[in-house]
């Protein structure tokens, strides 16, 4: 009864969904209010309903009902609750409907707190988010249905996959549909504007914190699949440029061009249709993303069971809307008046600086991830593309971003001083000198590259810093005036320099892994000791233990540095009988920022064991520095600007006095 | 400057980067890509050694030897031909005689492939899409078999 249930709210929810498809339209067209009203009612009501649908899965699953295919596809009995929650969305027709439920989420969002957005364009906006909304309805409906029958129930699941057993699937997709998503209101926005034809300050004003909310759960979401696999998949890896990680890097990159693009067109109402065009992308990407991932054309972690009628399906979408959504723009974006002008020494041209790298950036990772599936698909021949392209294409491209991040902000609007900024980040450029200079003579000039890389973290931070100090007036005026100014500084302020900030700490972990990570497989028997940069690890002996659904063998070792014990690890082997699978769980032993890593191999004959040890300094930086950009993100949509959101007439643009 | 000098400013700097990072790909594309390979490819195009290269296909049955200092030789065999292999290190935890795997490294000039990188699948049900293709290029592809490795799982 429930699946049905559940299969009928959905079947509602795009009924629903066909009526917000084209009532408002009519009601635009016609200056009818009440058609237009309409739309947030529904908006709200798929939400409802689709919500009902995804509770309907949720207690299938729960209940391990295996009679649903779904869920005797990918359940077990014995799982613990949480995974027979999370692993609604570990498969295929789950983490469609996980997806369709975000989207109506925001939908529902824009219908109950939009209400002092103009009623064309909240009409508008609701229509083309309903679009999107009825192709994944559609698609669900047809062609991944999760809530199929068996016509003779089993009495036990085939259990879900070993790997997606974690907390990590609680976390990540959730996380990350939420930022590629989330994307979808900013494509809204963008294709109302081409309809109404007009786009003013007031627009970026709207769009730009639904871009900012869904970049910072991208933001999050991305770096805990990167933490994810990094424990999980036994190699230590943080970053693999597997085809799947680059469609969601592609979003994240065109989504923060969008964020950067959008504030001009917000302060200074310029770059008006490349906004547009960024906002129409940054979706696009994500669409591609989810084909990518969700259509079976590529090998990886994240591919589950398909059948081809489904990435013809998820292909047509990607036509429709990313054809349908250029078109427009090609055929409507003529019409938009041109913006404010600017000399290319300023902040307009730093942030159109920092949107030609990050869209350049975009388009090599989108080469790199697309050309070996168009070589085979046109030539038949294989070919893996993997980190040594990116290293060689993407890295150029960002490092040039990175050194100009810290002069945008710095830099007035229209004509800014470049002599001025540079002077103001000299305290920046001694404090990198000083830390290229310490670093060179620890590492006894083996690497180059590394203590610039350090450096150019260090001119990040401090330059971040300084924007902050000149706008207090830091070591100028007195305490209390600073502390003054420091609290009636926009948050907005303070969100961009945490971003950037936390750039730069996560480039400070790539670099300290990627220079100074070590790394040891050895074969050891018990009582035998291993020892790798000063730590000292001690074989105790193999543990068998039993777990709800798996048996698991895992091997205690004692770590010592300089003799003090500081901690046991323990790597295990876990073994799952429904689906005759063993995983890998590496131990991990945090210190400080660093983190000793280690993964079990194979137990031979004669009880030894083989083992593979990493020593990662600064590791956490990486995910740490996502954080703080993340929470750079939530404090700058905290703002009083954004929050109120108060609608500015579209004749005269306010003049922002410059910051 | 007029509207139009600063308009060209900004193309012109776009045009710049955009030839910089084609001639990065290009550069990239040529140096840093690796073919994939069945067995049968590799004896057949006479591979030059040392090259890198990926080859697919199923770890032949009683090949696989285990040596001194997690030493692992094993056959890649898509049926027609096998293709040596050494490796050292941890073999992934779903590495097994008459599974699929794919190898990457470089050919020895005996006709052995150094690997430093051994994939095995994921998941029971999971075939990679290179070995199925390599597989039934070879016609060792029983089509009873084709159910199971459409589901590309996990």
């Amino acid at each position: 009864m429930i699946p049905e249930l559940g299969h009928y709210a959905l079947v509602l929810a795009l009924a629903l969904g066909l009526i917000q498809a084209g009532a408002p339209v009519v009601g635009a067209r016609t200056n009818d209010s009440s058609l237009m009203q309409l739309a947030a009612s529904t908006a709200i009501m798929q939400f409802v309903f689709v919500g009902l649908a995804f509770l309907a899965l949720i207690a299938c699953y729960v209940t391990s009902d295996f009679s649903v295919a779904t869920v005797y596809e990918n359940s077990h009995s014995t799982m613990p609750l949480i995974y027979k929650i999370t692993s609604v969305w570990g498969n295929h027709e789950g983490s469609m409907l996980l997806w369709v439920l975000i989207l109506s989420f925001f939908g529902a969002l824009v219908g109950s707190f939009g209400t002092n957005l103009p009623s064309v364009l909240k009409a508008h906006v609701l229509a083309a988010q309903s679009w999107i909304a009825c192709a994944f309805y559609l698609f669900i409906l047809f062609t991944s249905n999760p809530f199929v029958r068996l016509s003779q129930p089993p009495f036990e699941g085939r259990d879900l996959n070993p790997i997606l057993q974690d907390i990590g699937l609680a976390i990540h997709p959730p996380l990350l549909y939420l930022g590629y998503v989330g994307f979808s209101i900013a494509f809204s926005f963008a294709i109302a504007a081409l309809i109404e034809g007009r786009i003013d300050a007031a627009w970026a004003r709207w769009v730009r914190p639904w871009t900012l909310a869904a970049w910072m759960f991208l933001t999050i979401g991305i770096a805990m699949g990167s933490y994810w696999a990094y424990y999980e998949l036994g190699w230590g890896g943080i970053w693999f440029w597997d085809p799947v990680e680059n469609a969601s890097l592609m979003p994240w990159l065109v989504g923060t061009a969008l964020l950067h693009s959008a504030v001009v067109m917000e302060k200074r109402s310029a770059l008006k249709i490349w906004t547009i065009l960024l906002a129409i992308l940054a979706f696009s990407l994500s669409l591609i993303g989810t084909f990518l991932v969700r259509s079976g054309v590529l090998t990886s972690v994240h591919t589950f069971a398909n059948d081809p009628a489904r990435g013809v399906f998820i292909l047509a979408i990607l036509m429709l809307f990313i054809g349908g959504g250029l078109i427009l723009f090609a055929w409507r974006a003529p019409t938009l008046k041109q913006g404010g002008l600017f000399a290319p020494i300023s902040r307009e041209g730093a942030l159109v600086f920092n949107n030609l790298f990050l869209t350049t950036a975009c388009l090599t990772v989108f080469v790199g991830t697309l050309y070996p599936l168009a070589l085979d698909a046109l030539t038949g021949e294989k070919i893996s593309v993997g980190a040594p392209f990116f290293n060689l294409t993407f890295a150029p491209l960002f490092v040039p971003l990175l050194i100009v991040m810290p002069f945008g902000p710095l830099m007035a609007w229209k004509r800014g001083d470049i002599l001025g900024v540079a002077q103001r980040l000299f305290a920046a450029f001694g404090v990198a000198i000083v830390v290229v200079a310490l670093t060179f003579i620890v590492e006894g000039g083996r690497s180059v590259l590394a203590p610039l890389g350090i450096g150019l973290a260090f001119f990040i931070m401090i330059g971040a810093l300084t924007d902050i100090a000149e706008r207090i007036g830091l070591f100028r005026v007195p305490l209390l005036a600073t502390w003054q100014r420091a609290i009636g500084l926009p948050r907005s302020v303070w969100g961009t320099a945490l971003a950037h900030f936390g750039i730069a700490v996560t480039l400070l972990g790539i670099v300290g892994v990627s220079t100074w990570a070590s790394e040891l497989i050895v074969s050891i028997k018990p009582k035998q000791t291993v020892s790798l940069s000063g730590y000292e690890l001690a074989f105790e002996g193999l543990v068998q233990r039993t777990g709800p659904n798996y048996r698991e063998s895992a091997a205690r070792f004692t770590v010592r540095e300089g003799g003090v014990p500081i901690g046991t690890m323990e790597p295990s082997k876990r073994s799952f009988a429904a689906r005759a699978t063993t995983t890998t769980e590496a131990a991990l032993l945090t210190r400080g920022f660093s983190q000793l890593y280690l993964s079990l191999g194979d137990v031979n004959g004669d009880g030894s064991i083989s083992v593979r040890l990493y020593h990662k300094p600064l590791v956490l930086l990486i995910w740490l520095g996502a954080v703080v950009m993340a929470f750079g993100a939530a404090l700058s949509l905290s703002d009083r600007r954004l929050r109120i959101g108060i609608p500015k007439p579209a004749t005269k643009p306010m003049m922002q006095p410059a910051e | 400057m007029t509207r139009k000098q600063r308009r060209l400013v900004l193309i012109g700097t776009s045009l710049g980067v955009l030839a910089i990072a084609s001639a990065l790909v290009l550069g990239a594309l040529r140096d840093s890509i690796v073919f994939f390979n069945s067995p049968t490819d590799v004896a057949e195009k006479r591979v030059v050694p040392g090259t890198r290269m990926r080859i697919g296909g199923l770890v032949k049955p009683g090949s696989v030897e285990r040596g001194d200092n997690l030493l692992v030789r094993f056959s890649v065999t898509d049926g027609k031909t096998d293709i040596p292999v050494h490796y050292r290190g941890i073999v992934p935890d779903l590495f097994r005689e008459g599974q699929g795997v794919v190898a990457e490294g470089k050919l020895e000039p005996g006709g052995m492939l150094a690997a430093d990188t051994v994939l095995a699948k994921h998941d029971e049900r999971y075939m990679p899409r290179e070995v199925v293709d390599a597989l039934k290029k070879s016609g060792r592809w029983q089509e009873g078999e084709a159910k199971d490795a459409g589901s590309t799982t996990k």
